[in-house]
């Protein structure tokens, strides 16, 4: 297929480079222009929209809702959504505003999810960043047949070893803890040393060359060279597995049973699941998912431009 | 080509003086860095496959130790119709969401290269991506609630019948569909935006003085060029798809009856609602061969010959 389109290339691209300044290297397209704008717009509103639509139930009384259910805006502006999320109601309180009444303890299930995702983080970039620099700078025997094993992990679908993984976790007495929900993503996935390795593998021989020269131990060399120059990639690495931590719920709902070990998205579908008897509590719940997914779109909010411009398909440059 | 690098080096390195050769052999070192990673990779993914192999042949509830029963569980997988039922499930589901996906994020895809660059609009459209499965799932019970979600007061202002979205057998696994599409497009939408970048602008301004249109070029230019990049978005998202467990978790649990008891969610209730892991091991096998074989029926249909895939 490459074969018919890229001979008229190599013939006209220089012809088209030189026309460059007339109008017609403007696309013309009119109403076709205007009509992939108004797609554009719908799609970016449709992804908007739901995020807005939370935040004007949250903010509504529940008991109004059902009367007001085409406003545009919060019905009854109120805050008791947010209450009975963080507790702030007592349990009859809640009840005559449409909550379950139960005690939630969100500021909990948020220090829980907080706890997972860092140690999730911090343990899997830097492990991985130390077996990554093994396998692109270090001389030793079997290096490569090594790295070969470690990607074919990338083979092996994470939801095919939950279930032995549950088992050992259980055996391991880790069961309804926050070091079992992160200790199987803790030490590495053959991703991030995949990542890392390509980046490292970038960086110029001479600079460690010029330092292990200066009598500075390989380690020292990882420590003070590696690591710092490839802050770029590490941190870009540490975000996209912040946000995986945060948002996993398959696993966390195995392994977690009470409040003690329970993460704010397996918290949601508890809250969810404790309908009272006169319908949901939509403005409790709204509240609830809202600020599940608040920490999650703050750190967008200030990483974005390093997220959006790190999915691609080599992660390299 | 890195093996071989690495030999000739490692050869030059047994040559030189013993000081220098001190230097340049760190396997002591090397197996210190690799070690918590390896543990790692031992533990939590070569030794819980092969168990999971393992466990498939046996009968194990939890509390007492496995019991090997040989194919037992296998035989009866074959003859129970909620597994059958749960892969049907699971591959409209894959078929659907992953046509939709695909097709949309292509536009989007497309529309994002030739009509804006700007960094906003790609931010937007992966926002939903950020929020967890759990978040999507919820909001859209909301908006798509029967009496007061806001998309069937919609559909009633304008004079349609009001759809049980996610309480009918019909709507169900459609709406599941959608509401992941809702969550990934944008992701897979900018993956697909970045293999755009590497066609090369001079190949539209070549067909622009052909005389071709958007549409023309789009069908002639970007699909040819783009074919390797979706065959990888596709394996990509296909296996992801065939994992759908949470967003059935959190709106349906499965029903009505089993119109929506995916393989994933009907492993786990046999898994952790009746306690037969020997059970679930084994279906999950299944649902692993069911991976291994599309991967490998997409690769060779695509022929996807990049291996530098994130």
């Amino acid at each position: 297929m490459s074969t018919v389109t890229t001979p008229p290339t190599a013939a006209l691209g220089a012809p088209a480079q030189a026309r460059r300044p007339e109008p017609a290297a403007k696309p013309r397209f009119g109403g076709g222009r205007a009509l992939a704008w108004a797609f554009m717009i719908l799609v970016i509103f449709g992804s908007l929209f739901p995020f807005y639509w939370m935040l004007r139930t949250a903010l509504s009384s529940n008991n109004a809702l059902y009367a007001g259910s085409n406003s545009l805006l919060p019905v009854q502006f109120s805050w008791g959504g947010f209450q009975r999320v963080f507790g702030l109601q007592t349990g009859q309180e809640a009840i005559d505003a449409g909550g379950a009444g139960q005690p939630i303890h969100f500021w909990h299930y948020l220090f829980n999810s907080v706890v997972v995702a860092t140690l999730i983080t911090a343990g899997q970039v830097f492990f991985s960043a130390m077996a990554a620099y093994a396998f692109a700078r270090l001389r030793w025997r079997h290096r490569e047949r090594v790295f070969v094993f470690f990607l074919a992990g990338l083979m092996i679908p994470t939801i095919f070893t939950l279930l032995p993984n549950f088992v050992l976790i259980k055996q391991l007495g880790l069961v309804d803890t926050l070091l079992g929900i992160a200790l199987p993503s803790m030490l590495m996935t053959p991703f991030a040393v995949f990542f890392l390795r390509q980046f490292f593998l970038g960086i110029s021989g001479e600079v460690e060359e010029a330092a292990l020269i200066d009598g500075a131990s390989k380690v020292r060399v990882f420590f003070r060279l590696i690591l710092p120059m490839s802050a770029a990639p590490i941190t870009t690495l540490a975000i996209l597995t912040y946000i995986t931590a945060w948002n996993e719920f398959f696993w966390a709902l195995m392994v977690s049973y009470t409040d003690r070990s329970r993460v704010l998205t397996v918290a949601l579908s508890v809250f969810k699941s404790q309908t009272p008897q006169t319908g949901p509590d939509w403005a409790g719940l709204m509240a609830a998912t809202l600020v599940a997914a608040l920490p999650m779109l703050i750190l967008f909010m200030v990483f974005a431009k390093r997220i959006v411009n790190s999915i691609g398909f080599s992660g390299i440059k | 080509m890195a093996a071989t690098t690495t030999t000739t080096q490692a050869a030059e390195t047994r040559r030189t003086t013993p000081r220098a050769h001190r230097k340049r052999d760190d396997t002591r070192l090397a197996i210190l860095f690799i070690l918590p990673a390896l543990v790692g990779f031992g533990v939590f993914m070569v030794w819980p496959t092969l168990r999971g192999i393992y466990l498939s042949f046996t009968k194990f509830n939890l509390l007492t130790p496995p019991q090997f029963n040989g194919l037992d569980n296998y035989i009866r997988m074959v003859q129970d119709p909620v597994f059958w039922n749960a892969l049907k499930v699971t591959i409209y589901y894959v078929i659907l969401n992953i046509a939709f996906q695909t097709i949309l994020a292509l536009i989007i895809a497309v529309m994002m290269q030739r009509l804006t660059k700007k960094t906003w609009v790609r931010g937007i459209v992966l926002t939903p991506y950020l929020v967890s499965n759990v978040v999507a799932a919820m909001v859209f019970l909301w908006i798509l609630d029967y009496q007061l979600g806001i998309a069937n007061n919609i559909l009633a202002a304008i004079g349609l019948d009001r759809i049980p979205f996610l309480s009918s057998e019909t709507w169900v696994i459609p709406t599941i569909a959608a509401i992941n599409v809702w969550r990934h497009v944008g992701y897979t939408a900018l993956l697909i935006f970045a293999g755009l970048q590497t066609i090369p602008e001079t190949m539209y301004e070549a067909g622009r003085m052909d005389g071709a249109g958007e549409v023309r070029m789009f069908r002639s230019i970007t699909i040819p060029l783009l074919r390797p990049i979706i065959a990888l978005v596709l394996i990509i998202t296909v296996v992801g798809s065939f994992q759908v467990f949470d967003t059935v978790a959190v709106t349906t649990k499965g029903g009505p009856v089993d119109s929506s008891r995916v393989l994933q969610y009907y492993i786990y209730d046999v898994a952790f609602g009746r306690f037969q892991f020997g059970y679930a091991s084994a279906m999950s096998v299944a649902l692993l061969l069911v991976l291994v074989i599309v991967t490998f029926v997409q690769y060779r249909l695509t022929r996807a010959e990049q291996s530098d895939l994130a």
